[in-house]
C-alpha cells in the first residue's frame, strides 16, 4: 500500500507541473489579449476627438487639427485594386501550375525553393526592388503603378500557397470524374477544381490583401508622398473609351504612411492623427481577416468530402 | 525511494486446484463513444501469469476492451464507462472516479499495433518510462534497461547500437523495443493490441516466442486478429462479437468444443 | 470538323500550360530582380568603398563629410532589437503551440486562434507607434533612465509581433506529430505536460526549428517597429536600453529623405539592403532545408 501511496504522490507531482504550465499558457493568452486591447484602447483614447467625418472627407494640412485622410484612404484602395490585379492572376495561375501541371523536376523544385524564400524575404527589400525596377529602371516613378506591383509581388508567395492548399484539398474523384466525361485538363481545371476550391482561394487572397494594406516599409523606400491634396484622376472619362487609367500612374499616399509621417512628428499635436489614422488601418485589417476566418470557417462546414 | 513502481507477484490462490489466481476482472463492464455502446455488460476474467487472448470480427469491440484496463478512452472526448475492472491482489476499481487513470498506466503496460519508438535512442527509449516513474540512478537505469531487452530478446542484436536511433531498427526489432519499453517498468498487466499485425511472419514468430517466454513473468491480455497465434500463445481466450462477450474459456476448450454457434462460426471462417 | 477541332484544342492547352508556367516563373524572376537591383546598385559602391571596410570599420556616417562605412554599427542594432524580439517571442511561441495542439481542443482552441490572428493582424506601423506611445512610457516607469528611442520596446512589441507567427508555425509541426507517438507516451504513465515536452517536442523539433529560424528572419527583416520606436542614431552596441539604428531603419531613413539619385549616399542603402537580403536567405534557406530534411526522414520511418 505505501508503494501505491508512493505512486500517488509521485503523480500528484507531474500533475502540479502540469497545472503550473497551464497556468502559464493562460497568463500568456491573458497578456497578448491585453496587449491587443491596451494598443485598441491607447488608439481609441487618443484618436477620439479627431474621429469626426471631416477627417476622413479632408486632405492632409499643416495643421493638425485640420488635416485629414482622404487622399490617404483613397490612396490605399487605389494601392488595394492594383495589387490585386498584379498578384491574383499571378498568383493563381502559378498555384494552379505547380499543382496541376507541374511535374517533380528540378526546375519545380527550384520555384518551390524560391516562393519559400519570397515569403521570408524582409518587405523593405521589396521597397528596393520596386525603387530600383519599376520607379527608376521602368521609369514609373514613384506612383501607385510602382507601389502597386510592388506590394503585388509581396503577397505573391501568399497567394501561391493558399491556391495550393486549397487546390490539394478538392478530392481526385472529382478531376476523374471530369476527365472520364471527357474534358481536357484546362476544361477540369477550369470548371471543376478551381471552382471546387474557390473558398480557400479568396481567403487566401484576402490575407494576402490585409498584409499589402499594412505594409509600410516597401511604400516609403518608393519615395510614396506624405503631403497630397488632390485625388487621383477618376477612371471614369467623358470621352471614348470612357475608361481612363491616368490614375496608376498619379502620386500617391497611402494610410500607413501617413500614420509613419504622423508618428514621426516631435509635434504632439499629430499625435491624436497618427491613432485616428492607425485605428482606421487597425479595423480595416481586422476587418479582412476577420472576412477571412468566416470564410474559412464556412469552408470547413460546408465541405462534405 | 528505488523502486516506485507498485508491482505485486504475489499468488492468489482462489480456490479452483490447478487454476490460477485472477490478476484482475471486468465486471459488468460497459463503454460508450457518446451516445453509442462499444461494450455491453462484459465479464471477463484475467489469469495471473497466463496469456488471455481477445478475438473476435473486426469491429467486435476487442480493441476498446483492452483500451479499458489502462484508461486510455480518457484522452479523448465524449467516453463513458459503467461497471468495474478490478485489479488484484490490491482490489481497486480502476475505473473508479478516484483511481487517477495515470495510475493506472504506470501500472499497466500497453504495447500497440505498430510499432512506436520515440525518436530517442534506443537507451533513452526504455529508460523514459523509468524516469516518468521517478527512478534517477544512473546505475539502475542501466541495469533495469539491460535486463527489459535481455527479456525482450534485443540485448545481443542492439547491445552495441545502445545510442543509435530507434527509427534505425527494423519493424520487428522496433516492435521488440517497445515490448523492452514496457517490461522495463514491470507492469502488473501486459497489453498487446495486435502486437504483430503490421510485421512479416518472421518477426510475428520471434515476437511470438517472446510473449510466450514471458508468460513467468507477466500477465498478458492481447488482442488478436489470427486466430492461430492465439492457440499459440494464449492459455485462455475469450470470443467477442458486437461488444458483448459471448464465450470465455481455456484455449482449447473454445476452439475444440465452442458452446455458442457464433464462436463456431466464426472460428470456422464462416465470417470475420 | 471533328477532327480539327481536338488539334485546336489540343494547341489551346499547350499554350494554356505554359501561361501558367510563365507565372510560376515569376517567382524566379522576382528572385532574380531582387539580386539584380541590389548588386547592380551596391557593385558601384563596393567600387568606392572596399568590403573589408564595410566588413569591419566601426563607424556608420555616410552622409558625413568624412563618410565611414561599417555596417557591423547596423547590424550591432538588428542583433540587439532581434535578439531582445526572440527571447519574447520564442518561448511564448513555443509554450502557446504546446498548449494549442496538446492541451487546447475543440471550442477552446477555435477561441484562442482568433486572438492570434487579431494581434497578427495588426500593421506593423502601428505596433511602432504602440511601442513608442505607450511601452516606452510604460518601461520609463520603471527604468526612469531609459531613453524615449530604445531598443529594448522596439525588441519587445517585435518580439509580441512574432509570437502569433511562431506559435501556429510551431503547432502546425506538433500537431504532425503522429497519435502513435503520444499514446505510446500515455500508455507509460505519462501527463500530458511530459508527453508534449519529452515526446511531442522532440519529435517535432526539426519543424518547430524551422519555425525559430522564420521568427529570426522575421525580426531581422522588421522595419517599422524599429523606425519608429528605437531611434535613428547608429551606434555600436548590444545594449538594448540605448537607442540604436538597425539596418532597415537606416533604409527608411534615407528613402524618406532627399539623397540625390546616384550619389554615394544613395547607393549606401543597396549595399545595406543587400548584405540584409543575403542574412534573410540564409535564415530562410536553413528553414527551408531543415523542413525537407524532416519530410525525407519522415517517409523512411
Amino acid at each position: 500500500m505505501t508503494d501505491r501511496a508512493r505512486l500517488k504522490a509521485r503523480i500528484q507531482r507531474a500533475k502540479q507541473l502540469e497545472r503550473g504550465f497551464l497556468l502559464v499558457a493562460w497568463l500568456l493568452l491573458a497578456l497578448l489579449a491585453a496587449v491587443f486591447a491596451g494598443l485598441f484602447v491607447s488608439m481609441l483614447q487618443t484618436a477620439w476627438p479627431r474621429l469626426q467625418p471631416d477627417f476622413f472627407l479632408s486632405f492632409a494640412s499643416r495643421r493638425a487639427a485640420q488635416a485629414g485622410i482622404l487622399a490617404a484612404w483613397v490612396g490605399t484602395l487605389v494601392l488595394m485594386s492594383i495589387t490585386a490585379a498584379v498578384a491574383v492572376p499571378l498568383g493563381v495561375a502559378a498555384g494552379v501550375y505547380l499543382e496541376e501541371y507541374a511535374r517533380q523536376s528540378r526546375l519545380t523544385t527550384l520555384i518551390e525553393v524560391n516562393i519559400a524564400n519570397l515569403a521570408g524575404v524582409p518587405s523593405i527589400v521589396y521597397g528596393l526592388l520596386g525603387l530600383g525596377l519599376f520607379a527608376r529602371l521602368l521609369g514609373f516613378g514613384a506612383s501607385a503603378l510602382t507601389a502597386g506591383l510592388t506590394l503585388g509581388l509581396l503577397i505573391l508567395p501568399i497567394v501561391v500557397v493558399a491556391t495550393r492548399e486549397a487546390i490539394r484539398t478538392v478530392p481526385n474523384a472529382i478531376r476523374e470524374a471530369s476527365y472520364a466525361v471527357g474534358a481536357t485538363r484546362w476544361q477540369t481545371v477550369w470548371q471543376q477544381t478551381l471552382p471546387a476550391a474557390r473558398a480557400g482561394i479568396l481567403t487566401g487572397i484576402i490575407i494576402g490583401l490585409s498584409r499589402a494594406i499594412g505594409e509600410t516599409a516597401p511604400i516609403v523606400t518608393i519615395g510614396a508622398v506624405t503631403f497630397i491634396a488632390f485625388l487621383p484622376p477618376s477612371p471614369l472619362s467623358p470621352n471614348f473609351p470612357f475608361i481612363s487609367f491616368d490614375w496608376v500612374w498619379s502620386p500617391f499616399t497611402a494610410l500607413p504612411i501617413v500614420t509613419f509621417d504622423w508618428t514621426s512628428r516631435p509635434n504632439a499635436d499629430f499625435r491624436a492623427n497618427a491613432a485616428a489614422a492607425a485605428l482606421t488601418l487597425t479595423l480595416m485589417t481586422a476587418a479582412m481577416n476577420g472576412a477571412a476566418s468566416w470564410l474559412r470557417y464556412r469552408l470547413r462546414r460546408r465541405q462534405r468530402w | 525511494m528505488t523502486e516506485p513502481v507498485a508491482t505485486s507477484n504475489g499468488q492468489r490462490m482462489n480456490g479452483a486446484a490447478g487454476h490460477p489466481s485472477l490478476k484482475a476482472e471486468t465486471r459488468g463492464l460497459s463503454f460508450f463513444y457518446g451516445e453509442k455502446a462499444a461494450l455491453r455488460e462484459v465479464n471477463l476474467p484475467v489469469h495471473e501469469r497466463r496469456a488471455t487472448a481477445l478475438i473476435g470480427p473486426s469491429g467486435c469491440g476487442k480493441s476498446t476492451l483492452l483500451r479499458c484496463f489502462n484508461r486510455m478512452h480518457d484522452l479523448y472526448p465524449d467516453h463513458r464507462y459503467a461497471g468495474e475492472i478490478r485489479l488484484y491482489p490490491d482490489d481497486i476499481n480502476l475505473l473508479a472516479p478516484e483511481t487517477d487513470p495515470i495510475e493506472a498506466r504506470l501500472r499497466i503496460g500497453m504495447v500497440f499495433q505498430k510499432p512506436n519508438p520515440f525518436p530517442k535512442s534506443v537507451f533513452e527509449n526504455i529508460a523514459y518510462g523509468l524516469r516518468l516513474r521517478g527512478l534517477r540512478d544512473k546505475t539502475e537505469i542501466a541495469e533495469r534497461v539491460e535486463r527489459a531487452l535481455h527479456d525482450a530478446a534485443l540485448w545481443d542484436e542492439v547491445k552495441d547500437r545502445l545510442e543509435d536511433s530507434a527509427y534505425a531498427l527494423s519493424g520487428g526489432q522496433q516492435q521488440r523495443l517497445c515490448i523492452a519499453r514496457a517490461l522495463a517498468t514491470e507492469p502488473e498487466l501486459l497489453l498487446f493490441d495486435e502486437p504483430t499485425s503490421a510485421l512479416d511472419p518472421l518477426a510475428t514468430a520471434s515476437i511470438e516466442a517472446l510473449i510466450g517466454r514471458l508468460k513467468s513473468q507477466v500477465t498478458a491480455l492481447i488482442v488478436t486478429h489470427n486466430l492461430q497465434q492465439a492457440t499459440r500463445v494464449a492459455e485462455f481466450a475469450a470470443f467477442m462479437y458486437l461488444g458483448e462477450l459471448l464465450e470465455f474459456g481455456p484455449t482449447e476448450a473454445l476452439f475444440n468444443a465452442p458452446s455458442q454457434k457464433r464462436t463456431e462460426d466464426y472460428l470456422a471462417g464462416r465470417f470475420g | 470538323m471533328a477532327t480539327s477541332l481536338p488539334r485546336r484544342r489540343r494547341k489551346m492547352e499547350s499554350a494554356i500550360e505554359w501561361l501558367l508556367a510563365g507565372a510560376a516563373l515569376a517567382a524566379i524572376l522576382t528572385t532574380l530582380g531582387i539580386a539584380a537591383v541590389l548588386v547592380g546598385e551596391s557593385l558601384p559602391f563596393f567600387r568606392s568603398v572596399s568590403l573589408w571596410r564595410f566588413l569591419t570599420d566601426t563607424q556608420w556616417t555616410p552622409l558625413f563629410a568624412d563618410p565611414r562605412f561599417g555596417i557591423g554599427v547596423l547590424l550591432s542594432g538588428t542583433a540587439t532589437s532581434s535578439l531582445v524580439a526572440l527571447a519574447v517571442a520564442i518561448p511564448c511561441g513555443t509554450a502557446l503551440a504546446l498548449f494549442l495542439s496538446e492541451f487546447a481542443v475543440g471550442p477552446l482552441r477555435e477561441s484562442v486562434k482568433p486572438i492570434l490572428e487579431l494581434l497578427a493582424g495588426v500593421p506593423t506601423v502601428v505596433f511602432g507607434y504602440f511601442a513608442l506611445d505607450v511601452v516606452t512610457p510604460l518601461l520609463q516607469k520603471a527604468w526612469p533612465a531609459l531613453p524615449g528611442f530604445n531598443l529594448l520596446s522596439a525588441g519587445l512589441v517585435m518580439g509580441v509581433m512574432i509570437i502569433p507567427y511562431v506559435a501556429s508555425l510551431s503547432e502546425d509541426a506538433l500537431r504532425a506529430v503522429p497519435m502513435s507517438l503520444r499514446e505510446g507516451a500515455y500508455a507509460l504513465g505519462a501527463t500530458r505536460l511530459q508527453a508534449a515536452w519529452q515526446v511531442v517536442f522532440p519529435a517535432a523539433f526539426s519543424g518547430v526549428a524551422a519555425a525559430y529560424v522564420l521568427g529570426v528572419s522575421r525580426a531581422i527583416g522588421e522595419t517599422m517597429i524599429v523606425a519608429i520606436a528605437a531611434g535613428q542614431q547608429p551606434r555600436l552596441t548590444l545594449n538594448p536600453f540605448e537607442p540604436a539604428a538597425t539596418v532597415t531603419t537606416y533604409i527608411v531613413q534615407v528613402a524618406k529623405g532627399d539623397v540625390p539619385h546616384g550619389s554615394l549616399g544613395y547607393r549606401t542603402i543597396f549595399a545595406a539592403a543587400l548584405a540584409l537580403f543575403l542574412l534573410a536567405l540564409t535564415f530562410n534557406l536553413a528553414a527551408d532545408w531543415i523542413r525537407r530534411r524532416q519530410r525525407l526522414r519522415g517517409r523512411i520511418s
